[in-house]
């Protein structure tokens, strides 16, 4: 992978973020957070990448999605 | 003798009614229901003719139909990669309510359901339906739909907000600056008399005019620097209400509150292009609001 800009950057970075808060998940559900979090990027794997405005509008709703994810009071997901 | 008859007829059937009317089992039953359910008319009871009755009419198209053109601004998340577009749609306005607010829930009945756009109270006092209105923010509900059917409207949400569907933008950034500016009373002391934080009409006439305040955000929203500077500046709206509490003479902690605006940010990217008072759907001044705090903060 060649140098990337700034905005695959914060992808990738909200992948991370959206990774490591698995391990606040309890032991016997986090495999189905971990599935959400893999289909939820692929879901729009197809976004042509110059398109700024739509992934950057994704990011947001990534983060929003992370944030109201994060709650310790959530403690499965099923889909 | 119709008159007479028919009193006669009222008459017995109130009678017949009464008992309904007035047992009192259970909470719940509806007197009103159950005296309805008694005038239903039995079908022995012979029809009166129509000579003896009057005619509701539909009421007569007085005028011929005005028919005036909106744009609306459309974009779905649900298709994230699409592009927002301009919608257009006519509607005849002898049909239609005088505000904004009713021909867009007029569209969102009769034409298109997928419209979406925040509303509540429909009267100006919840502040959910502000938007941009051929170019100016306003509540929809407080706009008049201009009856200059040449003209074309066009409803745009409120500028430079992240925008959640159609018309409605995210205030998550709003609320967080909301929040941030501590908006209740803080005080450490009881109070004097043990019962109530007393005030005088002369401090309680301070607050006039800022408690007014719906957080619509629609003086934020045309304010160029909280346009640029939208993370750190608090915007006209959330500083009339800092404002408020601010001169509110049973707060105690009002140096706090200077303080934690006495930065380059919260408070002086305010350079007095008095949008906000201009906009204001309430006839408010977060103009004013703003410059006491400068006056305030600079005697400090």
């Amino acid at each position: 992978m060649g140098k990337l800009s700034g905005l695959q950057r914060a992808v990738l970075s909200l992948y991370r973020q959206c990774i490591r808060a698995l391990r606040d998940k309890p032991n016997d559900t986090r495999e189905n957070f971990r599935l959400f979090v893999r289909e939820e990027f692929r879901k729009h794997i197809n976004v042509d990448r110059k398109d700024f405005s739509t992934i950057e509008y994704l990011l947001r709703r990534g983060h929003r999605q992370l944030d109201i994810y994060q709650d310790p009071g959530i403690r499965n997901i099923l889909r | 003798m119709a008159t007479t008859r028919a009193l006669a007829r009222l008459a017995t059937r109130r009678t017949a009614v009464r008992p309904a009317v007035f047992t009192r089992s259970f909470a719940s039953v509806d007197p009103i229901s159950k005296a309805a359910e008694a005038t239903v008319p039995d079908p022995a009871r012979k029809a009166i003719p129509k000579s003896r009755t009057s005619t509701v009419k539909d009421p007569e198209p007085a005028k011929a139909a005005k028919i005036k053109t909106f744009h609306i601004y459309r974009w779905n998340p649900d298709e994230p990669t699409s592009k927002p577009r301009m919608q257009t749609y006519t509607l005849d306005l002898n049909k239609t309510g005088p505000m904004m607010l009713d021909a867009l829930i007029r569209i969102k009945n009769e034409t298109d359901p997928t419209l979406t756009f925040r509303r509540s109270c429909r009267e100006g006092i919840c502040g959910s339906c502000a938007m941009n209105i051929d170019g100016v923010n306003t509540l929809a509900c407080l706009c008049r739909i201009p009856t200059d059917t040449a003209k074309e409207s066009r409803i745009y949400p409120l500028p430079h907000m992240f925008i959640v569907k159609d018309l409605v933008p995210d205030m998550t950034l709003f609320y967080k600056q909301y929040r941030s500016i501590k908006p209740y009373l803080q005080r450490a002391t009881p109070p004097p008399d043990g019962r109530e934080y007393r005030q005088s009409i002369a401090e309680r006439k301070k607050l006039d005019g800022l408690y007014e305040c719906i957080l619509c955000a629609c003086c934020s929203t045309s304010c160029p620097s909280y346009w640029w500077n939208q993370e750190e500046y608090l915007g006209p709206a959330v500083l009339l209400q800092s404002y408020r509490w601010i001169a509110d003479s049973r707060d105690e902690k009002k140096a706090e509150r200077q303080d934690a605006l006495n930065n380059s940010m919260s408070v002086y990217r305010c350079h007095t292009i008095l949008n906000c008072s201009r906009t204001c759907p309430k006839g408010l001044n977060p103009a004013l609001a703003i410059a006491e705090i400068k006056k305030s903060m600079s005697f400090m």
